[in-house]
């Protein structure tokens, strides 16, 4: 039997979807019965709704004033102190997850297994590599405990609907002083969440400037889409980092992407493959966006872009 | 501080598209142009600048693999480093060992800052530097995209989903680099003529005497599913159509 401790991934007040995805992952374990730990200040609201997820059986919380803010260092010794008698520790693919669960795996003894993308036996695994150039299924150990990330775009969220049992864990652990949480700059936007958008509009380096990015906030509010973009986007200051898309940015499986301006760069391409419906729009026939879109529009963005967001 | 210690891995270039081989027994690397991990390159950087502004006095880089690494440690060295050192193995090494390796280098050597690349781009496991920081018993500032020290503490600015967190660290620490944490500089010539020089050390592998970990077998290489490349339309009305088709819009 597979015993699965999944860490939860919130905000203090709200549980974040990735959570969701990684249960959604551990279930596809044979014989999986699945805790989730929420580590906070305090935990009671973000509890209630890892409880209600199904294929959960237990959640377990560890309130203490050290866990306000999700520090890796600060968090991990607890993680381990929880993982007693589980045979997998699952976290999610995001910054939470890819920052965090090393640190688990090190002081367990064990390699991680980064961004399972499917479950193919209880110690068997497939993960991209190479910017999702290759596929590499993986083999762990059967007598250690088995760490990995879940890549969230691969998974959709497991239901709710779930009333299991909350109960607080008794731990104690030294935890170190060493790192401490100093501020943190949220992007504001009203936008739906990259992550979890249904419909996203994505720009590239052909926009030109932060001023005609303005050409793609008109479109995704219009089809009340979240916005994304590529690194040289990014890179030339048009927009803030947490919208990039890509393999060292955002892996994003929304219904709908719209890719304008984006020539369609394997690094970029490998953080929507699991989207729905792929347009592209870029001027540039040969651009290779055109291999992975769906639907292709060859035209310029600054007239095509405007005229489709009067049109819809 | 006295020393800085970098991490340089020797990848297949970012420009490279990577092929499976037709056996499943990995991918294609014969022939193939290879490089310095790109965030790895980000990280040497950090390191020469925060030398060249007087607060370190010797930047130390690494490398883990193959004879053929020293390739890429002589361009560390030729970017600035003033020495190199290679932990010489036949083996593909698990990041576990990778991060136990380093910290041996890490107890001869006693630096005050470890810095690497946040992932290396041939198996993205984004593993080492959180994996070493522990081992050490020491922080980490994973992903960073500014990097400021203070006496005997450093404030890390991290890239993260929701936008940017900044923390406060202790030092000795590790340090991992994102791609906006600065532009690498070029190599020149002369540079690479007076790289040859600069010492470079070899230990093999089993002289730091590490801990076998438990190893993840990789059992099988696949290309990925393609997707089909879809159709064309000629005008906006036509990708009205298309998008209507799928009740998308």
């Amino acid at each position: 039997m597979a015993r699965i401790l999944v860490i939860a991934e919130h905000d203090g007040v709200v549980l974040n979807p990735s959570t969701a995805k990684t249960v959604a992952c551990a279930a596809e374990i044979d014989g999986a019965e699945i805790d989730i730990a929420v580590l906070a200040e305090s935990s009671s609201q973000v509890a209630t709704e890892a409880a209600a997820l199904a294929s959960v059986t237990r959640v377990r919380t560890v309130d203490n004033e050290a866990n306000k803010h999700p520090l890796a260092a600060v968090l991990a010794p607890q993680i381990v102190a929880l993982a007693e008698g589980y045979s997998h520790v699952f976290g999610p693919s995001t910054t939470f997850g890819k920052d965090l669960m090393p640190r688990v795996a090190a002081l367990l003894g064990v390699n991680q297994i980064s961004d399972i993308m499917s479950v193919e036996g209880t110690h068997t695994f497939k993960r991209p590599i190479y910017a999702g150039n290759a596929i590499v299924t993986m083999e762990a150990p059967a007598d250690v405990t088995v760490v990995a990330t879940v890549r969230t775009a691969s998974y959709r969220a497991i239901g709710g609907g779930n009333a299991a049992t909350v109960e607080s864990a008794d731990i104690s652990v030294e935890l170190p002083t060493h790192t401490r949480f100093v501020e943190m700059q949220v992007g504001s936007s009203d936008r739906p969440d990259l992550q979890a958008a249904p419909k996203v509009v994505a720009g590239g380096r052909a926009l030109a400037s932060e001023e005609n990015f303005a050409l793609i906030y008109s479109l995704a509010d219009k089809l009340g889409a979240g916005v994304g973009a590529t690194r040289a986007a990014v890179d030339a200051g048009y927009v803030p980092n947490e919208l990039q898309v890509g393999q060292t940015g955002r892996i994003i499986a929304p219904d709908l992407y719209i890719a304008i301006g984006i020539s369609g760069a394997i690094q970029h391409v490998t953080g929507i493959k699991d989207a729905g419906t792929i347009v592209a729009i870029n001027k540039d026939e040969e651009a290779p966006i055109f291999e992975v879109a769906d639907i292709g529009l060859v035209g310029d963005l600054f007239a095509v872009v405007p005229e489709l967001t009067d049109a819809l | 501080m006295d020393k800085i210690l970098v991490g340089l891995k020797r990848v297949v270039d970012y420009n490279v598209r990577v092929r499976v081989k037709s056996d499943g027994s990995g991918v294609e690397t014969d022939g193939v142009k290879m490089s310095i991990n790109p965030f790895d390159e980000i990280a040497l950087e950090e390191a020469l600048r925060i030398k060249e502004k007087g607060a370190a006095n010797e930047i130390i880089v690494v490398s883990i693999g193959t004879a053929e690494a020293q390739q890429q440690l002589r361009t560390g060295l030729a970017m600035g480093a003033d020495r190199a050192i290679l932990v010489e193995t036949e083996e593909s090494i698990d990041a576990l060992s990778c991060a136990r390796a380093l910290l041996e280098i890490i107890k001869r050597e006693d630096p005050g800052l470890v810095i690497l690349g946040k992932q290396a781009i041939d198996d993205d496991n984004i593993q080492t530097g959180q994996m070493l920081a522990t081992l050490w018993g020491r922080p980490q500032g994973s992903f960073a995209s500014q990097v400021d020290l203070d006496g005997d503490k450093a404030r890390i600015v991290r890239e993260i989903d929701v936008g940017l967190e900044t923390i406060e660290i202790d030092l000795p620490a590790v340090i991992t680099a994102d791609l906006r944490l600065n532009e690498p500089r070029y190599v020149k010539l002369p540079d690479i003529m007076k790289a040859k020089k600069k010492p470079l050390d070899q230990i093999p592998l089993a002289e730091l005497g590490i801990e076998a970990s438990p190893r993840i077998e990789k059992t099988l290489f696949e290309p990925p599913a393609e997707r089909q490349k879809g159709v064309m339309v000629d005008d906006v009305q036509g990708l009205i159509a298309a998008l209507k088709d799928k009740g998308l819009v």
